[in-house]
């Protein structure tokens, strides 16, 4: 090799180095532009509930002062004991749970028990049944509003918690029958060949191979119903009527249709109602998450 | 499977006549059969009433009255109809892009490698998990005149104090704004796409030489259209049936300017006790949805890349 050669390979050496160099520089500028921003949206995210817990803590003076401060001067716990005994929050407690915990148990064993026919089946209409399926995933529920309750009158179950949970023992959802199926899908075929070598019936299989499994699934479909029946309003809204039938939600919206109620119970009365399920989130976060990337849009 | 259909086992039992494919579908419907009856109890039969109910005057009170096209004939005239159309129209046309930007900007922020980011990531999805009502009184907090924390920021940057919830052409931009601290649920379904795109494209491109943008807009991008089209989708379904939150902060004001949708068939069901009207206006909004489905299946959907069109 020439010198002139070496040089040249020299120089080229020093250039791509200092790409190098330079391309390091820039991913670290990047990593922590990345972390700056990470604080920030999570500062923006976190803001709102910061400043409900410490208004829910502040007197009812206090929360009317300019310019606001984020803490209490003194923190009025008797804010939370004073708005949940305003109102028969223990019953609305009760009765939402009541719907709660009837609609996760309806979703867990109908969707799965739906969705297992949809996914490990093959039979004539299947597909034409599951279009229907995916189709009422995409209509909107609000036009059935009236008619529903039309015939909800109908059969007496106005005012009852009927309504609000019967229904979901049909199948327990659309959505959560598609995310079931796709679990159920990715199970792989030869578990359920040598069962049915063993003489084991598909309900069989259903029930001692593909339950066990869906484990995980089966918890992330169970906290989704488990929030949206915790969070609905417009249904409990529509059919229930007499205050010991009320949910957490009805109850909240009355209380703050009440006129003399001042926000210091408000927001604590909110704060109690938002506490409960962010402790569930955080307990149950990797079901949240992971479940969703697990079971979601694939295949 | 073939071991099973040879087994004759002699009792005259009518379900081991049949060919297994004849098995196969009366098992296939029995596990279905949840799913089939509640279509037709809580779908179908409602559906039909709602149509039934088109044509008819109906207070609850007295019974129905045929009415013919009359309920029809109002849409043409009711001075409200255009108010709560335009504010549902906004809301969407507003909402619906700026929560799919954020959304997957988010997506791909909380997609990096770093110790901790699943705190991270918990904190962004916690918004959505609120609970309906807490959330209206959180934000009517948020949004006060004088007090809120959202004017506070405003002024301490020297801006002006913002009526949101009072001035009827400010209010709309409220609900958008709020929409846009709930998108953790359209962040995460990014996030679940992000995760499922192999590494070797990256490092193929990257040999290559390809910077972040050359394989944001040639890898990612393409390989995300299916579930940007998905979040699109559900985005526009959704914010044009938003109610509660509705319902709680202005309940329609001022000046029926937040009037939505579904908060106006709420409002002509159960307060104004019109049931014919209110199954008209849903028949509308049905249309409303089907129509706007049909252009964005035709326009968007054939835009999308799939990485295997047989599945």
């Amino acid at each position: 090799m020439s010198a002139q050669n070496q040089l040249v390979a020299d120089s080229q050496m020093t250039v791509y180095s200092s790409q190098k160099r330079t391309s390091a520089r820039a991913a670290w500028v990047w990593r922590w532009m990345t972390i700056a921003l990470l604080v920030i949206v999570a500062a923006a995210m976190l803001a709102p509930f910061l400043w409900l817990i410490t208004s829910s803590l502040k007197s009812q003076m206090e929360i009317f002062q300019f310019p606001p401060k984020w803490l209490p001067s003194e923190f009025h716990w008797d804010n939370y004991t004073r708005a949940l005994t305003a109102k028969p929050f223990g019953t609305y407690l009760k009765n939402t749970l009541t719907i709660c915990v009837l609609n996760v148990i309806a979703v867990v064993f109908t969707s799965s028990f739906c969705a297992y026919g949809f996914a490990r089946i093959n039979f004539r209409g299947r597909d034409f049944w599951f279009g229907i399926v995916m189709a009422t995933l995409f209509l909107p529920y609000a036009i059935l509003i009236v008619p529903l309750f039309l015939m909800f009158t109908q059969l007496g179950w106005v005012d009852t918690l009927l309504p609000l949970t019967v229904p979901i023992f049909f199948g327990g959802g659309a959505f959560n029958i598609f995310l079931l199926r796709q679990f159920f899908r990715s199970i792989p075929e030869d578990l359920a060949d040598a069962a049915r070598i063993d003489g084991c019936s598909e309900f069989g299989i259903y029930w001692r191979i593909m339950m066990p499994l869906a484990k995980p699934a089966l918890t992330t479909v169970a906290i989704f119903t488990f929030l949206a029946a915790w969070n609905d309003l417009l249904n409990p809204l529509i059919y229930l009527r007499s205050p010991e039938n009320f949910t957490l939600a009805v109850g909240l919206s009355s209380f703050r249709s009440t006129l003399d109620v001042s926000w210091d119970l408000l927001l604590a009365a909110s704060t109690a109602t938002v506490l409960p399920v962010v402790v569930l989130f955080f307990l149950a976060q990797r079901y949240f998450i992971r479940g969703i990337v697990m079971t979601g849009l694939k295949g | 499977m073939a071991i099973k259909s040879n087994v004759n086992i002699p009792t005259a039992n009518l379900f081991r006549r049949l060919t297994l494919s004849q098995r196969r579908t009366i098992i296939g419907y029995i596990f279905i059969m949840p799913f089939i009856l509640g279509f037709i109890f809580w779908f179908l039969i409602p559906a039909l009433v709602a149509f039934y109910l088109t044509f008819q005057k109906w207070n609850l009170i007295s019974p129905p009255q045929y009415v013919g096209l009359a309920n029809i004939q109002h849409l043409l005239e009711d001075p409200l109809l255009p108010k709560s159309l335009w504010a549902t129209f906004v809301y969407t046309v507003l909402s619906v892009p700026l929560g799919l930007l954020l959304s997957f900007f988010l997506a791909n922020l909380i997609n990096t490698q770093i110790r901790g980011i699943a705190v991270f990531r918990t904190i962004y999805y916690l918004p959505t998990i609120v609970p309906a009502v807490a959330n209206a009184i959180l934000w009517a907090w948020m949004f006060n005149t004088e007090f809120g924390l959202i004017n506070v920021f405003i002024r301490s940057l020297g801006g002006p104090k913002v009526a949101w919830l009072q001035n009827p052409q400010i209010t709309i931009f409220a609900y958008v704004l709020l929409s846009l601290w709930g998108v953790g649920g359209s962040m995460i379904i990014f996030l679940a796409g992000l995760q499922g795109i192999p590494d070797i494209y990256y490092e193929a491109a990257e040999i290559d030489g390809a910077g972040r943008w050359y394989k944001l807009r040639h890898i990612t991008l393409p390989l995300m259209s299916p579930i940007f089209f998905f979040n699109f989708v559900i985005g526009i379904i959704n914010s044009f049936q938003v109610f509660t939150i509705g319902f709680l902060l202005t309940n329609g004001g001022p000046q029926n300017s937040t009037l939505f949708l579904v908060l106006y068939v709420y409002r002509t069901a159960f307060q104004n006790q019109n049931m014919g009207y209110a199954a008209t206006l849903s028949w509308l909004l049905f249309f409303i949805l089907v129509i706007l489905s049909l252009i964005v299946f035709k326009y968007f959907g054939s835009r999308v890349y799939y990485e295997n069109p047989g599945e």
